[in-house]
């Protein structure tokens, strides 16, 4: 448990370190917020209650979405996939330590600060310029706050599946591409699944990727009631099971295959 | 090289650049399978937002008073001529990696234009998946609006299309010259480029004010293809655009390619490589 903390802190302090690049991500996060607002108003003016969402329920959408992107790996996250490729990963397979552990201790500490630097700046200043919604009651803070663990985890575990396909392709950028194609879609990055039309938004509630942006601002927003909040949570966290299992399976597999580049 | 004619000078030029590119080229095809997946998710990506507009289409009659017809067209022009830009000249983004690890003075030594350099080093054929569902989209909406299709039309699209190249080649230009003041700030230029190809696909008068202004007019986005498609089909105006402002489209092209071009060769002169 100590080591993963190790490695959480030290990949934290490694993600402070960019200040700049940081301050530069938030400012792009918070314009494509403003200009999803800015549509998603106007959508909720025109289409008026058939929509199923208020405008504040759309805007608060456009900005909390925007939070999430650094946090679940919407851009995905090569390096352990250059690792691969250049042979590095040996160092990762004879370290006394679980490779997916290690990795997932990584993606944690770094997803810790771009949560506080990334995630929550485009909220706040997009609370600026419109009228956003909050988590009421107060419980629904820590029902959400878990949802975006499982949510986090989630985007861990899917880009370790993708980072892994590298041992048998080398060149996965292809795979990792379309990972974040299928996300940014399905996850109602570009638009939430609740504007979808139904046979879609069934599609969308079959894929993994609802699980990561949707359903926690679904939680945010208040959407869902009692028992329903528990069962958006099993959810999540049976996605979590079986795309970590999946990960598991993966790298057994590759280990027993490995040829390690360069000799 | 003094010596040496301009002209012969260009030659030599365009035939390295050619051959630096085919070679890119032959590189990029040696792992095919990731090729043509890279390929199709830069046309997906692409079309996803088309697909986007459509969805908002069914909840809407008209987005912001434009039918799916010019919304189509707008989408189109603004999505061509940012896959074209991004072709030629989106590689120039990776000048950031180059400051980072010195590797710029070694393309500063070499007599070549260090932006067609560029260019050529980091040509990705890839890239071209982006131009496909823009393609498709313009053809259908050409075909669909509700104008008579003139000789002078017709040219009014070819030179939309053109300047919106152009337009969004400079912005590329422009945001990778940050790197040479501030390496690390590069993704807030991704707020103008791709963010300003976002927003251009749809109307402008949908966004706040000061967003229009500094996106629209100041970047000059609008010029891309809320101008042009407004004027050509004679859109919803609730802008008030004066009818003659089409015409300045190639003007304000060419001039913010030169400004991109001062702020780069500003960008080179300033340029003092890495520190260690």
């Amino acid at each position: 448990m100590r080591l993963w903390w190790e490695v959480g802190v030290r990949s934290f302090r490694r993600a402070s370190t960019y200040r700049l690049a940081t301050a530069s991500g938030v400012f792009t996060n918070t314009i494509f917020g403003y200009l999803r607002a800015s549509i998603l108003v106007f959508v909720a003016g025109a289409g008026g209650a058939a929509i199923g969402m208020t405008g504040e329920e759309l805007v608060t959408f456009a900005f909390v979405s925007q939070g999430f992107l650094m946090i679940i790996g919407a851009f995905g996250d090569p390096e352990l996939a250059d690792r691969i490729r250049s042979g590095d990963v040996v160092i990762d397979l004879y370290r006394p330590a679980d490779v997916q552990l290690w990795w997932m201790a990584n993606w944690f500490g770094r997803a810790a600060f771009q949560l506080l630097a990334r995630g929550l700046p485009p909220v706040v200043l997009g609370a600026m310029a419109f009228d956003l919604a909050w988590p009421d009651p107060w419980w629904h803070w820590p029902v959400f706050a878990l949802s975006v663990l499982v949510a986090s985890t989630l985007g861990f575990a899917i880009r370790f599946c993708a980072n892994l396909s590298a041992f048998w392709l080398l060149d996965n950028r292809g795979v990792d591409q379309m990972v974040t194609l299928l996300m940014s879609f399905f996850a109602g990055l570009l638009l939430p699944i609740t504007l979808f039309p139904a046979w879609l938004a069934r599609v969308a509630s079959l894929l993994p990727f609802a699980s990561m942006v949707q359903l926690p601002v679904e939680l945010y927003l208040g959407r869902h009631e009692g028992a329903a909040i528990v069962w958006v949570l099993t959810q999540q966290l049976l996605w979590l099971v079986a795309l970590l299992g999946l990960g598991r399976a993966l790298l057994v597999a590759a280990t027993r295959r490995v040829v390690i580049q360069g000799g | 090289m003094a010596e040496s004619p301009p002209v012969r000078q260009w030659r030599h030029e365009f035939v390295l650049i050619r051959r630096l590119i085919k070679a890119r080229i032959r590189s990029d095809w040696q792992y095919r399978v990731s090729f043509i997946a890279l390929m199709t998710s830069q046309a997906a990506f692409t079309a996803l937002e088309f697909v986007t507009l459509l969805l908002i289409l069914r909840l809407v009659p008209t987005i912001g008073g434009w039918t799916g017809a010019e919304v189509a067209m707008l989408y189109g022009l603004s999505a061509l001529s940012f896959g074209v830009a991004d072709m030629l000249f989106g590689s120039v983004e990776r000048l950031s990696t180059y400051v980072q690890q010195g590797e710029f003075d070694r393309v500063l030594l070499r007599p070549v234009s260090p932006l067609l350099q560029l260019v050529a080093l980091e040509f990705e054929l890839r890239r071209a998946g982006k131009m496909v569902p823009p393609m498709l989209v313009l053809g259908w909406a050409v075909a669909n609006v509700e104008i008579g299709w003139t000789p002078a039309r017709a040219l009014l699209l070819v030179a939309a299309v053109v300047s919106g190249s152009v337009i969004y080649a400079a912005l590329w230009i422009l945001s990778a010259s940050v790197s040479f003041w501030a390496v690390a700030s590069k993704e807030a230029a991704n707020a103008f480029t791709y963010g300003g190809q976002f927003a251009n696909e749809y109307p402008l008068h949908l966004y706040r004010n000061w967003i229009r202004v500094v996106l629209g007019w100041a970047i000059p986005l609008a010029f891309v293809a809320y101008v042009p498609v407004q004027s050509l089909l004679d859109a919803a105006n609730p802008l008030g655009l004066p009818s003659w402002l089409v015409f300045t489209v190639p003007l304000v092209a060419a001039g913010t390619l030169a400004s991109a071009l001062t702020v780069w060769r500003t960008g080179i002169r300033h340029y003092q490589s890495t520190g260690s």
